[in-house]
């Protein structure tokens, strides 16, 4: 069987078993399913950029993809009325004044010669930064919290088409893979997954706390869509005389087409980013790359810059986990920073990268479909499987009530299983790398 | 006296609880660093080796409790700890024989033993939640001070109570007598001087002789002990809670690479500094100012530099500066 034909093959197969998700259960899930398989495969795709390219360990995927989250949240809810005037110029002014204050204290470290005095100028200036920061920092995020805070008690966004969201998510991920890129980069490997997982712990606490910029636990929902609402839809007499003519009533009508939009919308981001995957990876830039994951003493020696394109790429990656981030908080159309979990946004998408072929593009995006697909799937497995063992058991008894209850944490074992078992006895994954 | 009252609430809030943090850093942070030095990889199934070996000594501790066997005014998980470091050994022989000894024949590079490791964390992490489920379990049981505040003032008559609780007290006596155990062990004997010998040099241990395998065997038994002690104890001064243990992961790690990634001395050095930043830095500060300013110059807000929420942040932000400055940690590490 040749390559293609096999290819093809595996994704014919996911194909099939969605179209069955469709038969057996119901269209909306399929569609569903297929909507997130598309975010999951971005994401992996920004992971084998990082990984399969270039050999970086990312343990932090979930901030990043928090951030594209922010990113939906700050570019498309309708800015709070009176917040800008009561403290965000406040809060804008002090986050200014912080990031002013790294600047300079990171030129006189460069500037000034070492020495009792630089270290005496260096923690004076950090400590009154600080003091001054907060200072003008805390009264304003008071300001702007107490404005109907079980409403809004936000700064809210800028009000524009949520689309723009996802580049912006892209930047902000971007920005932060630069922090990381320039500390952790350049040193052993294992450096780079360790701060990756701390800036992913923070980005989440930030989330979890800041709620002048996210509203924290409280979730910011009703985020606007690029799409159009179910209700308008079935408002619409044109569209309801075509759903009639399929045979389906105006209620599925529209929430099957709002999916479809979507699932429109996610297959032009994804078939872009594929493409200029693809283009990169064969491109003199890949190559490079590649080498230098094969042997970076021998790139090195070859006059390549490793630090500069491990930099680079990590960048790229962490920016196209940024863009999926924010397609997904629009697709849920709210962001809630407590459902940011490591085994969800991070070590799943290791999982789907590993296991569709890492240094392959179509190999990311088969795991991300697959992967996805368990994922949705396991639980109810599990959940059955428990019910299969426990069925000789009496209602009540401790033991099957223990049993049913920790089906739910049947996922962490079992992606925990599938990514030991190939990377043990298939490393290359179902779509291998050329 | 507002000088003692002073001196008392600091000691109180941060040296008591930043030694007990401190403590139960620096033992994390030995494991990693001893599988480090050994093995060659951050090990990030380090965090919930920690959560499975504390749960055992749960469930064995429920079950001495259940025998009506107890230690006194000491908490019973003491009995059960050494039950469960046996547990938590054959946990940790199994797994290496099962995964890690794969890719150690092959000479993988420690990026992969890296990516096995977070795979074996998960499936630890799916263990623990499986048997005992993710909520809170309480374990602790006999007297809980050594001293409690209200004694404390009658005794003193100050205005401000020092408490000093029972696990706060176990947590720094076990860890000093683990720790004099480890280096009395790794300098001594002549086990513990072939493992720092394969650390050192892994060609020249193996051509002296030193089998390798039995190397590695003796750090997975001395990392499960060091796991399971820490897991315990922390486990036993704030609750048991499966999650807690994944966060615990990066002041773990902060604490090791700070030290000196593979240095003992610089393990212990590292829990403390990480313990303490931490503390101080999220302890709001008005009650001492308080004390030891005027009443005029008495700060009004609470003087806390930063929300407890972003404890991590500060591990985190030590981290990155010691990665920018010294990549080798305080004290010399083994490479960049």
């Amino acid at each position: 069987m040749n390559e293609t034909l096999r290819n093809t093959g595996l994704f014919a197969v996911i194909t099939a078993l969605i179209i069955y998700t469709g038969f057996a259960q119901s269209w909306n899930a399929a569609l569903l399913i297929i909507s997130m398989g598309l975010i999951s495969s971005i994401m992996a795709l920004g992971v084998n950029i990082q990984w399969g390219f270039a050999g970086l360990f990312n343990v932090g995927i979930m901030g990043f993809v928090a951030l594209g989250g922010l990113a939906a949240v700050l570019i498309g809810m309708p800015p709070t009325e009176g917040a800008w005037s009561a403290g965000g110029w406040g809060i804008v002014s002090a986050l200014l004044l912080g990031a002013g204050t790294i600047i300079v204290t990171v030129q006189v470290m460069r500037r000034m010669a070492k020495g009792w005095l630089r270290t005496a100028v260096v923690l004076a200036l950090l400590v009154g930064g600080f003091f001054l920061f907060r200072a003008i920092l805390d009264p304003s995020v008071a300001a702007v919290e107490s404005i109907n805070p079980a409403g809004t008690g936000y700064l809210g966004g800028l009000g524009l088409p949520v689309i723009i969201a996802w580049p912006v998510g892209g930047l902000f991920a971007a920005g932060a893979a630069w922090i990381i890129g320039k500390t952790a980069l350049g040193l052993r490997s294992d450096y780079l997954a360790i701060a990756t997982l701390g800036i992913a712990e923070i980005i989440i606490a930030i989330l979890k706390n800041e709620d002048w910029l996210s509203r924290g636990v409280k979730n910011v929902i009703g985020i606007p869509r690029p799409v159009p609402y179910e209700i308008d839809l079935q408002n619409d007499p044109g569209f309801v005389a075509r759903a009639t003519d399929f045979g389906l009533t105006s209620v599925e009508a529209s929430t099957l087409w709002v999916k479809f939009l979507y699932i429109v919308l996610f297959a032009a981001v994804l078939l872009i980013l594929l493409w200029l995957s693809q283009r990169a990876l064969n491109s003199p830039w890949g190559r490079m790359l590649r080498a230098i994951r094969d042997n970076e003493v021998a790139a090195e020696a070859m006059g390549k810059d490793v630090t500069a394109r491990h930099l680079q790429v990590f960048i790229l990656g962490s920016a196209i986990c940024g863009i999926a981030g924010a397609m997904m908080t629009t697709l849920d159309s709210q962001l809630t920073p407590g459902s940011y979990q490591p085994l969800r946004f991070t070590f799943l998408i290791w999982v789907m990268v590993i296991v569709g072929g890492s240094g392959n593009n179509f190999g990311a995006v088969l795991g991300g479909f697959l992967m996805w697909y368990l994922w949705v799937m396991v639980e109810p497995m599990g959940m059955w499987l428990m019910n299969v063992i426990t069925y000789g058991m009496a209602d009540g008894y401790w033991l099957k009530d223990h049993l049913i209850e920790s089906a739910a944490h049947m996922l962490l074992m079992t992606m925990g299983a599938v990514l030991l078992l190939v990377l043990r006895f298939s490393p290359r994954g179902l779509i291998p790398e050329k | 006296m507002d000088f003692l009252n002073a001196i008392v609430a600091l000691a109180n809030y941060v040296l008591v609880p930043g030694i007990a943090y401190g403590s139960q850093l620096a033992l994390g942070a030995l494991g990693v660093t001893l599988v480090y030095g050994i093995l060659r990889f951050s090990n990030f199934a380090h965090g919930d080796t920690m959560a499975l070996g504390a749960m055992s000594a749960v469930l064995i501790t429920w079950g001495f409790q259940f025998l009506g066997l107890h230690l006194w005014v000491l908490p019973t998980a003491l009995l059960a700890l050494p039950f469960a470091i046996i547990v938590t050994i054959g946990l940790l022989l199994g797994t290496d024989r099962m995964v890690y000894k794969f890719y150690r024949e092959k000479k993988a590079k420690p990026v992969i033993f890296v990516i096995v490791s977070l795979g074996v964390t998960f499936i630890y992490n799916g263990i623990t939640r499986f048997i005992i489920g993710s909520d809170d379990q309480n374990f602790l049981d006999g007297e809980r001070f050594i001293i409690s505040a209200r004694t404390f003032k009658r005794m003193t008559g100050l205005e401000e109570g020092l408490a000093i609780k029972t696990t706060q007290g176990l947590t720094v006596i076990t860890a000093i007598i683990v720790v004099a155990v480890l280096f009395w062990f790794l300098n001594k004997t002549r086990s513990g001087k072939s493992m720092r010998a394969y650390s050192d040099n892994e060609d020249l241990a193996l051509l002296s002789g030193i089998n390798p395998e039995r190397v590695v065997m003796i750090t997975w038994i001395i990392v499960a002990c060091l796991a399971t002690t820490a897991g315990v104890l922390y486990g036993l001064d704030k609750s048991f809670k499966p999650f807690t243990y994944f966060q615990l992961l990066l002041p773990v790690f902060a604490s090791a690479i700070v030290g000196g990634l593979g240095n003992p001395v610089g393990a212990i050095a590292g829990g403390f500094v990480i313990a303490f930043s931490e503390v101080t830095i999220t302890y709001a500060w008005k009650k001492v100012l308080g004390y030891m300013m005027p009443e005029s110059l008495a700060p009004d807000g609470l003087v806390q530099l930063l929300s407890t929420d972003y404890k991590f942040a500060v591990s985190f932000v030590i981290l990155l500066i010691v990665l920018l400055f010294k990549p080798t940690g305080l004290f010399k590490g083994q490479s960049v």
